[in-house]
């Protein structure tokens, strides 16, 4: 029998999806044990205490702009702001999201109409493209980034592209484009806990040591 | 003994922790920390992008803790730290770097970058590229007590000159006094007058102090140049002095890192915590203050601003106490834009004024801090680091601001005592 | 007999012109062909020559014929096999045994290289003993039919594709007539069974054209299978809206909102159901209740069950993500243990920094 677009399909939501989960989580769980595998010695010096100064403090003051730093990079910090969220949108509002959500943790939850998170997908896309020229044309962004950069914004980029593709029925046959949709998704999936697209957990721990660094001497950061 | 390479890396190893892996793993290329450190926005080299600094010690924490790093190295595919990659990065590490930490303040992840650069410094210096001049000042300050080479003796002689000038007793070695105080050699050597408002105020307050011969530098290069070993030894000095003396609390002087070596850093390097208390001496005043024993009258008119030492203030946690301070003396206080937590470095901390080869990078880094000024429309800069004044002084003239006076806040207060207010009043 | 031409055993049948001439009408726009077309399709079935059609019949349910002759009232399809000498059928023939193979042969061998073979139902390659006629197995038929075939028509999603019989654990080795028929082009009319007019449609273009319609990569007619269910359902508004029906009869099903919660399959299932529907255009799955089961594509028994929604994973995560969870811990804590020895034999094996440590001497 051929290999049809059904086909691809089926091993994209079958074994391709259980791969990628499985990947994931081994990755995932491994990467975390070996950051904190590290420690950290304890201060012996005296605390100060102040209000606002923590751990728990930092990890949601950073969401904010820093005083006088909106201006000076205004493009990154929206762009960041309105990829982020828009990808947030996408991922968890759009309703067989959801619905995939609900057949793995076995719960959902209330979802967006679908032509509102199809705007959103594209405001993201366009942002994604913006802060990829801002990437290339600002010099310390420029001098920083490397292969790594620029591969993570290509799989970050490829399931809103090809979801959308697919939901528009462009380009490829309902079938085939949704099942590329789903092996991006996946492979998005496999590569996070081995690139810099893990520091959407380890944000939380690195904020927070940041936020007990400081606070151990009173300062809120 | 000899500095290398193995020697620097292997202190690379044992800096690297969780908090480490934590900010290289999350660390996504945004170049925030750049827009916020003022060696870039002044030069527009992103060669000074903070994360970049630490290039060296992130491929590190990659090679030797990470299995898939270890693999690649194994396999061949890593590239190895080199000494003269080490050698490039020594400008980085301690010419562009002040330690001041506004790049810890905004990085989105959590980063703090200033922590890792006084990490990887350990290894930057025993790899034999810290700078000469750090170098000078850490030999003078193990062999003779002090980075400019002061002694006990300079001391005493400026104990007697400010006896003279306030007519008050500053005692030496007095044993079961309430602080011990500690002094910069920049304040022993450029600004004495500090001592003599210490005279003053600790009169008026009803304080028991004392200096110790044992220990009078404050000032640590060993933090400087990012040498623990070498911290812990001048560290000690003031440790062994106070508890010799069995005083209550050690008066730390208007200087940013003494501050943080010895409140911070000092019982972590000796390995344990300490039988009395650290205060600024920003910090001690305020106390006064707020007890009613400092009574200040008359204020300083001409308009004013306030520039927060980063080693005190943001990296020291001594945030609101000099404010509080000045508006009992300062009758026309304009704050800058940036203030507080989130102000601008002078540019000459974190051993940066004592490397000479980073002279003209640090003037260059001046340009917020003039910007800041200019803005504020003052003529008069108050302070509470006697290193930020002697940078700040220098920046001035080199960008022709002479009209601006750079103050300390002590010595402000110590004008504005009620006794010398009256006494002023009667002459 | 197929001696008659259409027009002539017609008109013996009684059809009047009119009504042909409006059998013809709604081919044509049934096949979406422009106006005007319906007069060609008249003029050339009418002087045509009944076109001898045999239909075999392998392992199906019969569904498909069911569908095509399903009439109350004269129809399209009914007319349809009054226009095709349909020499050989087991369900429709009134002879059987030996007689019927015999009027099979004859047609076989009289209309050599002009007639139409319909195949209905897949042909087992386990053991040909599983479904036989008159003794010879469904391959060995086909192979023999389809020599003299001019075009060669699979009937419904078990010729198509395999169908039922097909589903895992595939028993009696079921596979499609594309799979043994590959030296003519194999037409697909896929459906569980397909709807009656579009099987009917498909014949008459052979019929009027002499050749199959467009097919799409699966082999089937575009103007029948280029739509996607979802791309046409009347309840699309409701998916699109975010509104479903979450149990059946709950309000949303009883409002009439979208199935895609229930299993429906419409947004991967190319038919004419949401446009041409059943029963003379009367109803269709969705719009009686019940999601697409997705029946005129490849496999559809086994792409995750009926009532589970499409975004839903077709294997079970709880396990491997236990393994994955295990498997981790086990790495990092190995590495955990690589990382701690490491920086404690890094720190125990601290030389303590001197001044002489800061230069290098060489």
């Amino acid at each position: 029998m051929t290999v049809t677009s059904m086909d691809l399909l089926l091993w994209a939501r079958g074994p391709g999806f259980e791969a990628a989960v499985v990947i994931f989580t081994l990755g995932m769980v491994w990467r975390l044990i070996e950051i904190f595998s590290l420690g950290r010695k304890p201060d012996l010096s005296l605390p100060r205490e102040r209000a606002g100064a923590s751990g728990l403090n930092t990890v949601f003051r950073r969401f904010l702009f820093p005083p006088g730093m909106l201006r000076r990079a205004p493009v990154t910090y929206l762009g960041g702001y309105v990829f982020h969220i828009g990808f947030g949108i996408v991922l968890l509002f759009f309703i067989p999201h959801i619905e995939l959500a609900r057949g793995v943790v076995g719960f959902g939850w209330p979802g967006l109409p679908t032509p509102v998170v199809d705007l959103v997908a594209v405001i993201t896309m366009v942002t994604l493209v913006v802060m990829l020229v801002s990437r290339i044309t600002d010099p310390a962004k420029r001098l920083i980034s490397t292969v790594e950069d620029y591969l993570t914004w290509a799989l970050t980029l490829a399931p809103l592209l090809t979801g959308y593709l697919a939901y528009h029925h462009l380009l490829l046959p309902y079938q085939t484009m949704l099942a590329v949709h789903i092996l991006a998704a996946e492979l998005l999936l496999v590569a996070m806990p081995f690139t810099k697209l893990i520091h959407f957990v380890t944000v939380f721990p690195a904020r927070w040591y940041n936020g007990d660094l400081f606070g151990h001497k009173g300062v809120p950061s | 003994m000899s500095a290398s390479l193995e020697r620097g890396v292997a202190l690379f190893k044992e800096a690297i922790d969780a908090p480490i892996a934590s900010f290289f793993s999350s660390c996504v290329h945004c170049g925030l920390c750049a827009e916020a450190c003022e060696f870039y926005v002044d030069t527009g080299d992103p060669k000074y992008t903070p994360i970049h600094k630490l290039d060296p010690l992130k491929r590190l924490w990659r090679q030797e803790y990470t299995l898939v790093g270890r693999i690649a190295k194994a396999l061949g595919l890593s590239r190895p730290i080199t000494d003269a990659e080490l050698a490039e990065w020594s400008e980085l590490v301690y010419d562009s770097c002040t330690l001041c930490a506004r790049c810890s303040m905004v990085c989105p992840v959590g980063n703090d970058i200033a922590y890792m650069v006084r990490k990887m410094r350990e290894g930057m210096a025993v790899a034999g590229h810290a700078p000469e001049g750090l170098i000078f000042a850490t030999t003078r300050t193990i062999n003779v007590g002090s980075p400019m080479g002061v002694s006990i003796d300079t001391v005493k002689a400026q104990i007697r000159h400010q006896e003279k000038e306030t007519g008050e007793t500053i005692p030496l070695d007095r044993v079961g006094v309430d602080y011990m105080v500690l002094l910069s050699s920049m304040e022993v050597v450029n600004y004495p007058e500090y001592l003599g408002a210490l005279a003053k105020i600790f009169k008026q307050a009803g304080v028991t102090w004392t200096l110790s011969s044992d220990g009078f530098e404050a000032t640590n290069s060993g933090i400087q140049i990012g040498v623990s070993d070498l911290a812990r030894e001048i560290v000690q000095r003031v440790v062994d002095a106070a508890e010799k003396l069995k005083v209550k609390g050690v008066v730390s002087p208007e200087c940013g890192h003494a501050y943080t070596a010895l409140r911070w850093e000092g019982p972590n390097l000796i390995g344990r915590p300490y039988p009395f208390e650290v205060v600024h001496i920003v910090e001690l005043l305020d106390r006064l203050r707020q007890e009613g024993r400092l009574r200040t009258s008359g204020k300083t008119d001409t308009p004013l601003t306030f520039h927060d030492p980063c080693q005190l203030v943001r990296r020291g946690g001594v945030i609101d106490q000099p404010r509080n301070l000045l508006r009992e003396v300062a009758g026309d206080f304009r704050d800058v834009a940036d203030r507080g937590v989130m102000n601008w470095c002078c540019g000459g901390g974190g051993g940066v004024s004592t490397n000479d080869r980073a002279e003209p990078l640090r003037l260059a880094a001046f340009r917020q801090k003039k910007e800041q000024l200019d803005a504020a429309g003052v003529s008069t800069l108050v302070t509470a680091c006697a290193n930020c004044r002697v940078v700040m002084e220098e920046a001035l003239e080199a960008y022709h601001m002479e009209h601006v006076q750079v103050l300390g806040l002590t010595e402000l207060v110590a004008e504005h005592l009620a006794q010398a207010e009256e006494a002023r009043k009667a002459a | 007999m197929a001696d008659m031409t259409v027009g002539a055993l017609l008109r013996e049948r009684g059809v009047s012109r009119r009504t042909f001439l409006k059998f013809c009408t709604a081919l044509a726009s049934l096949m979406a062909l422009p106006p005007g077309m319906g007069e060609v399709i008249a003029r050339t079935l009418e002087s045509a020559r009944r076109p001898s059609v045999i239909w075999l019949s392998f392992q199906e349910c019969t569904g498909c014929t069911e569908s095509l002759t399903r009439s109350a009232t004269p129809t399209i399809e009914g007319l349809i096999l009054d226009v095709i000498s349909l020499d050989y059928h087991h369900t429709l023939q009134a002879a059987s045994g030996t007689a019927a193979e015999a009027a099979r042969e004859r047609a076989m061998k009289e209309a050599f290289g002009h007639y139409v073979l319909i195949v209905d139902g897949s042909i087992p390659l386990g053991n040909a003993g599983y479904s036989t006629i008159a003794g010879v197995s469904n391959a060995a038929l086909l192979a023999e039919t389809a020599k003299g075939a001019a075009a060669v028509v699979a009937v419904g999603s078990c010729a198509s594709f395999g169908g039922l019989p097909a589903a895992e654990p595939n028993p009696t080795g079921a596979v499609a007539v594309s799979k043994l028929v590959t030296d003519r082009p194999v037409v697909n009319v896929p459906g569980c069974p397909p709807i009656g007019v579009v099987i009917a449609g498909v014949v008459a273009h052979y019929l009027t054209f002499g050749k199959v319609p467009e097919l799409d990569g699966l082999g089937r007619p575009k103007v029948f299978y280029g739509e996607t269910i979802h791309d046409r359902c009347y309840r699309r508004t409701f998916y699109d809206r975010g509104l479903f029906a979450e149990s059946f009869d709950d309000e949303g099903a009883r409002k009439g909102w979208c199935l895609y919660k229930l299993g429906c399959k419409g947004p991967v299932t190319y038919n004419a159901c949401a446009t041409t529907k059943w029963n003379a255009g009367t109803s269709f799955p969705i719009q009686s209740g019940h999601g697409c089961l997705g029946c005129s594509e490849p496999a559809f028994w086994d792409v995750g069950g009926f009532y589970n929604a499409l975004s839903v994973t077709t294997t079970p995560l709880n396990k491997p993500t236990g393994i994955a969870l295990a498997a981790g811990a086990a790495v990092g804590a190995a590495v955990a243990i690589g990382n701690r020895k490491k920086q404690a034999d890094a720190r125990k094996g601290h030389q303590t920094a001197t001044l002489g440590d800061l230069e290098k001497t060489s």
